[in-house]
């Protein structure tokens, strides 16, 4: 089973948030293996303000197009372009060097625990 | 319903695929990552598992005319030990499926259908063949395994112990077929593929399955053979210009509007030299003598995002056509599509836009296929 950092939230659309602010935002790594090779990312760009909740990207692989929700309401302060350029980091490391977005948090969004987001991953 | 396993799903298991829904069976999508299968395929071999596709044999004195006048193509006239491509449409001249036939002998024929259209297909060869013919069902025991690449011919020949069947198999040309020991198991090796490299299709006993499986897989460790899945199949096909059923034909479509009308023999005579009146005739006649209201065309995406299936195709604004297949080229580095559309902007090098979901992204009219292969 994939892994799922414990000191990291989640969300039922599979995206983790980290627990600080600005928060680290990305996908995991059940995600990014469902999606398989992503080949591109359209990431909310530095100043955009974003609703928890509401759809603020797109992660395309070869198969498909996955849309990614913000977690939190804020504002986008980071963009990983490393990840932009290349996104195979992604699929390398999604709770790491495949970071997406980076956000001042205003409100969070409905989170999950590491335990809530294992179980509704495993069933 | 649950779905079909395959005759190899244990190997699937085993080697860790990913395994998904497809027309009824469960297949595996990909192994370990689309891109590395792909490229695979294109630098040195990829193993397929493609046994949920449909097997059918005609046999009989009366075969090879009821195959004439069951489908578009001209099978009488088809050497034993070759294949063709060819289409069965229905009466208003609609394809019903994509087909190879292999000429196994003067009297016996395989007609291999997508799994998707097995049982149809299988329907109107009954229909349409029963009277003059025989037409038996051997799908369900009939696993086909394809290996694809440069190294197939390589690796399919380490397999074949005796020297002549393997001088036989692989000396043959492509859309060929013969009959062959693989593995300690017989087998009918055709050289034919979907993916636009060299490669051979073989057609074994289900029971048998695993044991050609492994052991072509352990014949090509040293090249680098890979088990590749049903993601890269579809890229494989795309970038090779390749019409899959579903996306490029369907029933609304002739073989005519996929620039396909060369597989519709209208000059097919009988052994009398009679015109055959094939199903579909009059209709396909129309439309062979017609203008065309959509043309299939390949679009070279200049941007980043790729068209995907459906998407409208604009020009200054106007809907002028829709994509049919899209998705990222491994191989060649950039996006690219086949869409249908209006004649008018048919032309190579015509610059048109496709709505990737709300933004217009800029393509490029290209001629099929996208990629050939150089050896």
């Amino acid at each position: 089973m994939s892994q799922i950092p414990e000191d990291l939230r989640y969300t039922a659309e599979h995206e983790w948030v980290s627990s600080d602010d600005p928060a680290t935002v990305g996908i995991t790594a059940a995600a990014a293996e469902a999606l398989g090779d992503i080949v591109f990312l359209e990431l909310p760009p530095v100043g955009t303000a974003l609703t928890a909740g509401a759809v603020c990207g797109e992660i395309e692989s070869t198969k498909s197009v996955s849309e990614l929700y913000a977690p939190v309401t804020g504002t986008v302060v980071a963009v990983n372009t490393e990840a932009v350029n290349d996104p195979s980091v992604v699929n390398a490391d999604p709770f790491g060097r495949g970071w997406l977005i980076k956000v001042t948090v205003q409100a969070l969004g409905e989170l999950l625990s590491p335990e809530e987001y294992a179980r509704l991953s495993a069933g | 319903m649950s779905e079909r396993q395959s005759p190899l799903h244990a190997e699937h298991l085993a080697l860790g695929a990913t395994l998904v829904p497809y027309a009824g069976w469960l297949m595996p999508l990909r192994y370990t990552s689309d891109l590395a299968e792909h490229h695979a395929v294109r630098t040195t071999a990829g193993l397929f598992d493609l046994s949920h596709m449909g097997e059918i044999r005609i046999t009989g004195p009366g075969a090879a005319a009821a195959l004439d006048a069951a489908l578009v193509g001209w099978l009488s006239a088809l050497a034993v030990g070759r294949a063709r491509y060819t289409m069965i449409c229905a009466q208003d001249g609609g394809v019903i499926d994509d087909l190879v036939v292999y000429r196994v002998g003067d009297q016996d024929f395989l007609v291999v259908a997508n799994a998707a259209n097995a049982e149809v297909v299988l329907a109107e060869l009954h229909a349409r063949c029963d009277a003059t013919a025989t037409v038996t069902d051997e799908s369900v025991a009939t696993a086909l395994i394809a290996v694809q690449g440069p190294a197939a011919r390589g690796i399919v020949a380490s397999v074949l112990p005796d020297a002549a069947e393997r001088a036989a198999v692989v000396g043959q040309p492509y859309y060929a077929a013969t009959a062959a020991v693989v593995a300690g198991v017989p087998a009918m090796v055709a050289r034919t593929g979907y993916t636009g490299e060299d490669g051979f299709e073989l057609f074994v006993a289900a029971e048998r399955a695993p044991e050609v499986w492994r052991a072509v897989l352990a014949a090509g460790q040293e090249v680098g053979i890979v088990p590749t899945g049903l993601a890269c199949r579809d890229s494989l096909r795309l970038e090779a210009g390749m019409p899959l059923y579903g996306n490029e034909l369907d029933r609304t479509t002739t073989p005519y509007d996929a620039g396909l009308g060369r597989v519709v023999r209208l000059d097919k005579t009988d052994a009398d030299g009679s015109p055959v009146e094939f199903v579909g005739r009059g209709p396909l006649t129309g439309r062979a003598d017609s203008e065309p209201a959509r043309l299939l065309v390949g679009l070279e995406g200049l941007g980043r995002r790729a068209a995907r299936h459906g998407y409208a195709v604009l020009r200054d604004g106007v809907t002028v056509g829709q994509v049919t297949s899209g998705a990222p080229s491994p191989t060649l580095g950039h996006p690219i599509a086949m869409a249908y559309v209006t004649p008018e902007v048919s032309a190579a090098g015509t610059e048109l836009e496709v709505d990737v979901r709300g933004r217009a992204e800029p393509v490029r009219v290209v001629p099929l296929p996208f990629y050939r292969r150089t050896s």
